[in-house]
C-alpha cells in the first residue's frame, strides 16, 4: 500500500509536517498521482491510543521540545516554556483541534486597505481573491464534514451551549448557533457522529471529528504514492549553488540522520518551527536563512486575540459533558471601528476539565479567590473569545542560541507584545462575554488571560510585493522556486476566524497549483 | 473491617501526638490526618515538617470538603533526598515568619489568615511558587479528588453522554 521511496530519489515532493496543512497537501498531492514523501517529528497515534485524561494527553500529544518566550504577554510570565500549544504527532494539532471551522468574511483577505493604516501594525492585503477562495472553501467542508455546510446538519447543543445561548438571546445577540464543526452531527464520511463524550481536544476517541490522522493521511498512503515516515525530524533543508532546494537533512527515531532528496520541498511545521527550520538552514549563500531576503521569515507572528470568560450559578451546568466548542455568537466578527478598534471577534463555547480549569483559569492564583472558583466548577460555564490581532514586524519568533533543542540546534524564541487594538479589542470581548453570563443569573465571572498559544500564524507571510513578505499567492517562496510553504505561517493577516478551515482551503488550492506546475515541466 | 484495629491504634497514638494544624505528627517517621483515616511515611523529612507542608497546601489551595489524604499525597513526592534539605530550609523559613509574626510556628496560629499573611509575605520566594505550582497538578490532577469538584473525568467508557445527559439542565 504505501510506497517506500528511496533517499536518493530526487523525483518526490518532501513535505515537513503532516498537520492541517501538510497533511492535507500530502494526500491532495498523492491523488493527483505526484509522488510524496512526508516527514513527520512525531509519532502515529490512532484514536484508540488516545487519551481521555488532560494532562496525560498533553503529554503523549504536545510538542514539548525546548522553546523560549518573551516579550509583554502574560503567557511569558505563566508559561514561559511553552509559548504555544502544538500537537507532535502525525496529524499535527488536528488531534488536538476542537473543530471550529469557519471561512473568512470577505473584507478580512484585504485588511490593509478595509482598515486603513494602524499604527505599529504591519497590515496587509492577502495577494488572493475572496471570490477565488468560495470553491476551495466549499471543497474543504466538504473533506472536514462541516456542520451547517454542505446540507449537513448542525450539532445538538451541550448544556454549556444551553446557558450561552440564553444569555447570547437576552442580550439581544441574533447570529447564535452550535457552530460549524468539523464534528459529524450524523454517520459521514466513514465516520461515527459524535457522541458528547467531551474530550475535543484530546482526541476524538469516536473519529467523529476530522482529523487528518485518520482520514487525509491513510487515504493518501492507500494510493500508493505516499509515505509517511513518523519519528523524522527535520533538521536542515538543503540548497545547491543555484539557490534550488535539493532536499532535507533529517534525525529518525534513533537519532540518525539521513538526507532525503527532493524535487520540491513544502514546509508545514507550524508557525514556530517553520520560520525556525528556514532560518536554521541558514547557508553561506543565504546567511540571513533560505527565503528571507525580505527579512520577514518569522515576523509578523499571530495568535489571535484571544481570552476565555467563564461564570458560575447557583444551579449545576456540567459544562465537561458533550462537544468542547460546538456554540457560537458571530455578532460581534464584524468590522466597526466605532466600538475602538478594527476588525472582530467570536465567542465559542469552551469547557476545561478540572485539572486544565485548575492551571488556566487564573494562572499563578491561589488562596479562597481562586478555590471558590473552583468549588463551584460543577456551576461553571466557559466561552473563549478569538479574534483578528495585528500583525507587528516585532512579534516573531528568533533563534535562541542560548538554549539548544535534543538535536543541538538553537531553539526557538517567541516574542510576542499586545497591540492597542488587540487590547482594546479584549477588554470590548469580555465585558460582552461577561453581559452574556450576567444576563442569565451569574453569580460570579471570571475574565481569564489567553492560554499558549492554539493558533499560530503569519511566520512566512503571503505577499504581492517579495519585498513584503516570504510567500506568494500559492506559498511559493519569493526567493526559490522548488520551496514552499503549507501551513498557517502563510496568513497574512489572521481575521476573526479559527485558522484550519482556512489553511485546509489553501492546501487544497495549492496542490492543484503545484501539481500543475510539475505536470507543466516548471518545477 | 480489617483496617479498624490500625484505625484505633492511630487514634491511640494521634492522643499523644503533638497537634499541628490539621495534620499530626505520630511518632518518629510518620504523620497522620486529624481524621485518621491516613496515615504516611516519611524516610527524608522530618515529620514535622510534613505536616507544615501539608497545612501549607492546604492554604495556598483551602478546599473544605477536601480531606488533608489529597494534601497529603499532592506533596508527598517532596520527600526524597534531592528535594528534602530545600523543603526542610524553606519550612523553616516559614515558621520564622511566622514567629515574626507574633505566633509559635506556622501551625502554632489559629486563624487561617494568619497563615494566609504569611504566606502573601512570602509569595514570591522560588520556595512558595515550586510549592504552588506542584500542587496545581499534585492536588487537581488527583482523579480521586475529582468526585469533590462534580467533575466526572472519562466519559468514553461509559459511550459518552450521548444518552447520559450531556444537555439535561432545565432551570435555564
Ligand atoms: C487545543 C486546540 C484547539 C484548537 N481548536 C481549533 C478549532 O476549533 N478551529 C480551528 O480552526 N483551529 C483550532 N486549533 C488550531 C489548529 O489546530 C491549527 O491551526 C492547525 O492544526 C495548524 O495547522 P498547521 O499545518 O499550521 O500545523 P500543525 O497542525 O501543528 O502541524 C504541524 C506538524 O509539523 C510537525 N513538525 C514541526 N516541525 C517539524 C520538523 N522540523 N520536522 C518534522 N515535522 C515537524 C509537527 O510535529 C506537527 O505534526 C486548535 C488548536 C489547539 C491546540
Ligand atoms: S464530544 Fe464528540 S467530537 Fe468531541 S471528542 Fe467526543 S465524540 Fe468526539
Amino acid at each position: 500500500m504505501t510506497a517506500p521511496f528511496d533517499l536518493t530519489d530526487d523525483s518526490v515532493v518532501v513535505i515537513i509536517g503532516t498537520g492541517a496543512g501538510g497533511g492535507v497537501l500530502a494526500n491532495e498531492l498523492a491523488q493527483k498521482g505526484v509522488s510524496v514523501v512526508a516527514l513527520e517529528a512525531g509519532g502515529r497515534y490512532l484514536p484508540e491510543d488516545y487519551i481521555n485524561d488532560e494532562w496525560e494527553s498533553f503529554g503523549q500529544l504536545a510538542w514539548l521540545d525546548a522553546r523560549t518566550t518573551s516579550g509583554d504577554w502574560r503567557v511569558a510570565d505563566d508559561f514561559s516554556g511553552l509559548p504555544a500549544w502544538i500537537v507532535k504527532a502525525v496529524g499535527g494539532t488536528t488531534t488536538h483541534w476542537a473543530g471550529a471551522s469557519l471561512r473568512f468574511q470577505d473584507h478580512e483577505w484585504k485588511a490593509a486597505t478595509n482598515y486603513g493604516p494602524v499604527q505599529g501594525a504591519n497590515l496587509l492585503d492577502w495577494p488572493i481573491d475572496p471570490r477565488e477562495m468560495d470553491d476551495y472553501y466549499t471543497k474543504a467542508e466538504d473533506k472536514l464534514g462541516v456542520t451547517r455546510t454542505g446540507g449537513r446538519a448542525g450539532l445538538p447543543g451541550n448544556n454549556n451551549y444551553k446557558v450561552f445561548e440564553a444569555g447570547a438571546k437576552a442580550l439581544g445577540y441574533t447570529e447564535v448557533h452550535t457552530g460549524r464543526m468539523a464534528i459529524n452531527s450524523a454517520e459521514n464520511d466513514d465516520r461515527l457522529a459524535c457522541q458528547q463524550t467531551g474530550f475535543c481536544f484530546q482526541g476524538c476517541k469516536w473519529g467523529a471529528k476530522w482529523s487528518a490522522a485518520y482520514t487525509d493521511i491513510p487515504r493518501g498512503e492507500a494510493t500508493g504514492n505516499l509515505e509517511v515516515r513518523d519519528r523524522a525530524h527535520v533538521l536542515k533543508i538543503e540548497h545547491d549553488a543555484s539557490g534550488k532546494v535539493t532536499g532535507v537533512l533529517y534525525a529518525d527515531k534513533d537519532g540518525n540522520q539521513h538526507l532525503q532528496k527532493a524535487r520540491v520541498v513544502c514546509v508545514a511545521g507550524n508557525s514556530i518551527e517553520s520560520p525556525r527550520l528556514l532560518l536554521n538552514s541558514a547557508s553561506s549563500m543565504f546567511p540571513d536563512g533560505l527565503a528571507n531576503s525580505s527579512g520577514q521569515v518569522g515576523r509578523n507572528y499571530m495568535r489571535h486575540m484571544t481570552g476565555s470568560v467563564y461564570a458560575t450559578f447557583d444551579k449545576p451546568v456540567r459544562m465537561w459533558r458533550g462537544t468542547t466548542m460546538a456554540g457560537i455568537i458571530q455578532d460581534e466578527a464584524r468590522h466597526d471601528p466605532s466600538r475602538g478598534f478594527v476588525g472582530g471577534y467570536e465567542l465559542e463555547t469552551l469547557a476545561l476539565g478540572l485539572p486544565f480549569m485548575a492551571a488556566f483559569l487564573d494562572p499563578g492564583g491561589w488562596g479562597r479567590e481562586f478555590t471558590t472558583a473552583l468549588d463551584s466548577y460543577e456551576n461553571m460555564a466557559g466561552m473563549w473569545i478569538v479574534g483578528e490581532d495585528m500583525p507587528q514586524e516585532t512579534n516573531r519568533i528568533t533563534l535562541n542560541h542560548d538554549v539548544t533543542d535534543q538535536y543541538g540546534l538553537p531553539a526557538p524564541n517567541v516574542h510576542f507584545d499586545d497591540h492597542p487594538n488587540d487590547i482594546a479589542m479584549r477588554n470590548h470581548a469580555y465585558q460582552q462575554g461577561i453581559a452574556v453570563y450576567e444576563a442569565v443569573g451569574a453569580t460570579r465571572v471570571f475574565p481569564t488571560p489567553p492560554y499558549p498559544s492554539t493558533h499560530n500564524l503569519g511566520t512566512n507571510r503571503m505577499s504581492e510585493n517579495p519585498r513584503d513578505g516570504v510567500v506568494n499567492t500559492h506559498g511559493q517562496t519569493h526567493d526559490i522556486a522548488n520551496l514552499f510553504v503549507s501551513d498557517g505561517s502563510q496568513f497574512t493577516t489572521g481575521a476573526a476566524e479559527n485558522p484550519t478551515l482556512t489553511i485546509v482551503a489553501l492546501a487544497i488550492r495549492q496542490a492543484d497549483h503545484i501539481a500543475g506546475e510539475l505536470g507543466r515541466g516548471n518545477l | 473491617m480489617s483496617k479498624e484495629p490500625q484505625k484505633l491504634t492511630r487514634r491511640a497514638l494521634l492522643a499523644q501526638g503533638i497537634a499541628v494544624g490539621s495534620a499530626f505528627v505520630v511518632g518518629a517517621g510518620y504523620v497522620a490526618g486529624s481524621s485518621a483515616a491516613w496515615a504516611m511515611e516519611v524516610a527524608h523529612l522530618q515529620p514535622a515538617t510534613m505536616a507544615t507542608l501539608i497545612q501549607m497546601a492546604r492554604d495556598i489551595y483551602p478546599h473544605d470538603r477536601v480531606a488533608d489524604d489529597y494534601y497529603a499525597a499532592a506533596v508527598k513526592a517532596y520527600d526524597n533526598a534531592d528535594q528534602a534539605p530545600v523543603i526542610e530550609a524553606g519550612i523553616t523559613a516559614l515558621n520564622a515568619a511566622a514567629v515574626g509574626a507574633g505566633f509559635s510556628s506556622y501551625v502554632g496560629t489559629g486563624w487561617e489568615r494568619d497563615r494566609v499573611d504569611i504566606l502573601r509575605g512570602i509569595e514570591d520566594s522560588p520556595f512558595f511558587q515550586m510549592i504552588r505550582g506542584g500542587l496545581v497538578t499534585g492536588l487537581y490532577n488527583q482523579k480521586a479528588v475529582w468526585p469533590q469538584f462534580g467533575y466526572e473525568g472519562e466519559s468514553f467508557s461509559k459511550g459518552g453522554y450521548i444518552d447520559r445527559g450531556f444537555n439535561d439542565i432545565n432551570w435555564i
